[in-house]
């Protein structure tokens, strides 16, 4: 055979991050100041510091703009109803137990359409994380009214400001029974990624809520209009409290936003493990 | 461990010989929530599933349940939800990210009285149409109507072949009669168990295209956790499953899923013809209808009167072939339904003049009788 040059010569990697992103889809849709791409930086840090098998890795988004996260990154992705994300996982996970299935989508999808199987995956303890990225807002079909909207705040479907009261959404997973709940910010990308790490080694429903900005869909309506406008809020109102009782973390406009690992619970027994324990005993009766 | 596949006669229910049907086709993995007329199949295999290592899951609503089965599907386990008219409706998300997704899937619907909380221990057939399209968008999809115990067990395995085979999900349109009638139920050995399993790729991941079909219009199926990194969206996708938004990528994909399951329409229907050689009237039904309108048929060929049956024993896609060609031998067709005229409109769209077409409608809550059928036929044969 003559010398050729291979046109396939192998490329270095560019980004540490390369081996989990599907590059070839980049550019992405998200704007510039979305809170969406650090998170999901801070997640795939966490699955390198914890170590986990790409390939045992799962991805499930709902609808909205962090939906389209399961497939930009290079893991087994589903992209799937709006709302029904967890429960999604909920087959994939009890189907295939050794798969590390993670639920990553937004606070509408979560906590609006999806409510519902949010708390019931929490009170059963199903074995998931789940990373809810708060912005705030519809983001992708213009600016609506979200569960999570702070009172007073403007929204498209708020004109004259918001006159519901928000959930409050660690304290619904604490109250619900989640394992394991924290609230960090996409600008406290270090400490987000070891709550992250931390969560991935526990077992059962584990809750991240991670605040994100939504410079074009919330913060133009209610005066942070700049990309960095809402991390520069989420900067000087940021305040770490460990261990904080949930029902005390409520974002209120012009009030602290209180961060930290909330909750941690160890005995619960997990759906899967219960199952398991009940197959045993039925065999044994038999 | 205990026996998965429960060879011999039974006397069941339609519910129970459902569940065992799903047992015996391999489904592992059931998630519901519990509705009349179909609450027994999920209580049945809540009973079953501990003893053969199946997940059984009660879910919050058939929101979920529907989302939970896909889930599992694409883990390569064979799963299945059941459920009646309401939660069908709710489960019409769903079915079409299964149409989309290709996820290969069984929902049973016990059908009762409509619409919507209707007559909840009474049957129906008004579901027969939503069956077909009961989710947005253009797509096609499978269903099968059982008229007894035994066909209940037999279908729903038939179901789960077709699901795999196609990967779509498939229906099996039973109903609150079916579900409540015991009769006799022969289940075969183990290994006289026909099972088809989805196709699996034939090439290395990094030459896997999840979304590339095959000649037969089916893409091979590449599961979770199999290295083959796959990524599916209910967004409209091109080959490499990625979001392509576009009326390119619509026609082709859209197209493809409607005709991956019309060209292989001879191979998904089965319908049974009975007294058809010499009929001059056809009584055309399904389900539980076919078993008065099959005696109403004998009846009438007592009286001498050339009527024959034609049952469907697949719903969906529809029987045209088989419709056109008894069109243009027969004079009649008549289609007795627990509706106001669902089937009858597939009937007398495909006879197209070639026969007339006339429907005895019921809206539900009991079975016609063979004499209600018979007198019809007679009627018809006076003109």
């Amino acid at each position: 055979m003559s010398k050729q040059i291979s046109k396939e010569e192998k490329l270095e990697e560019l980004h540490p991050m390369d081996k989990w992103l599907r590059s070839e889809r980049m550019p992405h849709i998200w704007c510039p100041g979305c809170g969406i791409g650090p998170t999901l930086y801070a997640w795939a840090r966490a699955l390198d510091r914890v170590g986990i098998d790409k390939d045992k890795v799962v991805y499930v988004s709902g609808i909205g703009c962090s939906g389209r996260g399961s497939g930009y990154l290079n893991v087994d992705g589903f992209h799937t109803t709006h709302g029904r994300a967890i429960p999604f996982a909920i087959g994939i996970k009890l189907a295939k137990p050794e798969l590390c299935v993670n639920v990553i989508s937004g606070d509408g999808d979560l906590f609006s359409i999806g409510g519902n199987h949010f708390i019931h995956a929490c009170r059963r303890n199903d074995d998931l994380l789940v990373i809810c990225i708060n912005n705030f807002i519809y983001g992708m079909t213009g600016g609506q009214l979200a569960p999570t909207t702070p009172r007073g705040q403007y929204a498209t479907t708020a004109p004259y400001g918001n006159i519901e009261h928000p959930f409050n959404t660690p304290h619904v997973a604490d109250a619900s029974g989640a394992v394991y709940v924290a609230r960090w910010t996409s600008i406290h990308v270090r400490r987000l990624e070891k709550s992250i790490a931390e969560a991935l080694t526990m077992k059962g429903f584990r809750y991240i809520e991670v605040l994100s900005p939504c410079p074009v869909n919330y913060g133009r309506r209610n005066k942070l209009p700049e990309p960095d406008d809402i991390a520069e809020w989420f900067r000087q109102s940021s305040v770490v409290r460990n261990g904080a009782d949930t029902s005390e973390v409520q974002i209120e406009k012009d009030k602290p936003l209180i961060l930290g690992n909330f909750v941690k619970r160890v005995e619960k027994l997990t759906y899967y493990e219960g199952l398991k324990k009940l197959e045993e005993r039925v065999r044994g009766a038999r | 461990m205990g026996k998965t596949v429960l060879t011999g006669k039974h006397f069941w229910y339609g519910n129970i010989a459902i569940a065992e049907g799903a047992i015996a086709a391999g489904c592992r993995f059931f998630a519901g929530y519990p509705i009349t007329p179909a609450s027994e199949i999920a209580e049945h295999i809540s009973r079953r599933f501990p003893q053969i290592g199946g997940i059984f899951v009660q879910f919050e609503d058939e929101l979920a349940s529907m989302a939970a089965i896909l889930g599992a599907s694409w883990t390569g386990v064979k799963s299945m939800t059941s459920t009646s008219g309401p939660g069908f409706s709710l489960m019409q998300e769903n079915i079409g990210l299964g149409a989309m997704m290709e996820v290969p899937t069984v929902i049973v619907n016990t059908q009762r009285g409509g619409p919507s909380t209707g007559l909840p221990t009474l049957t129906g057939q008004g579901d027969v149409m939503q069956a077909k399209w009961g989710s947005h968008g253009q797509y096609e999809i499978i269903a099968l109507s059982p008229d007894s115990p035994q066909e209940a067990f037999d279908l729903t395995i038939r179901c789960f072949n077709l699901a795999e085979k196609y990967r779509v999900p498939v229906i099996l349109l039973a109903s609150e009669t079916i579900a409540h009638s015991a009769g006799k139920v022969v289940v075969p050995p183990e290994d006289e168990i026909e099972l088809v399993y989805r196709k699996k790729p034939k090439v290395p991941p990094e030459e896997y295209l999840p979304y590339r079909p095959d000649e037969d219009l089916v893409p091979p199926m590449a599961c979770a956790g199999e290295g083959y990194t796959i990524t599916t969206t209910g967004l409209t996708h091109n080959e490499k499953g990625y979001p392509d938004t576009t009326a390119e990528a619509q026609e082709k994909l859209a197209r493809r899923l409607n005709d991956k399951i019309r060209k292989h329409r001879k191979d998904i229907v089965d319908v049974k013809e009975e007294n058809m050689e010499d009929a001059k009237i056809a009584v055309v039904s399904y389900g539980q209808v076919s078993r008065p309108a099959k005696r109403a048929v004998k009846m009438a060929r007592e009286e001498g009167i050339k009527a024959g049956s034609i049952k469907l024993i697949t719903i969906w896609p529809f029987a045209e072939h088989v419709i056109h060609k008894w069109a243009k031998q027969v004079e009649y067709f008549i289609v007795p339904e627990l509706n106001y005229g669902q089937i009858y409109l597939e009937v007398k769209r495909e006879a197209d003049g070639n026969a007339q077409t006339i429907l005895i409608p019921r809206m539900g809550g009991t079975l016609f009788t063979p004499r209600e059928i018979y007198q019809e036929i007679k009627k018809v044969n006076k003109k």
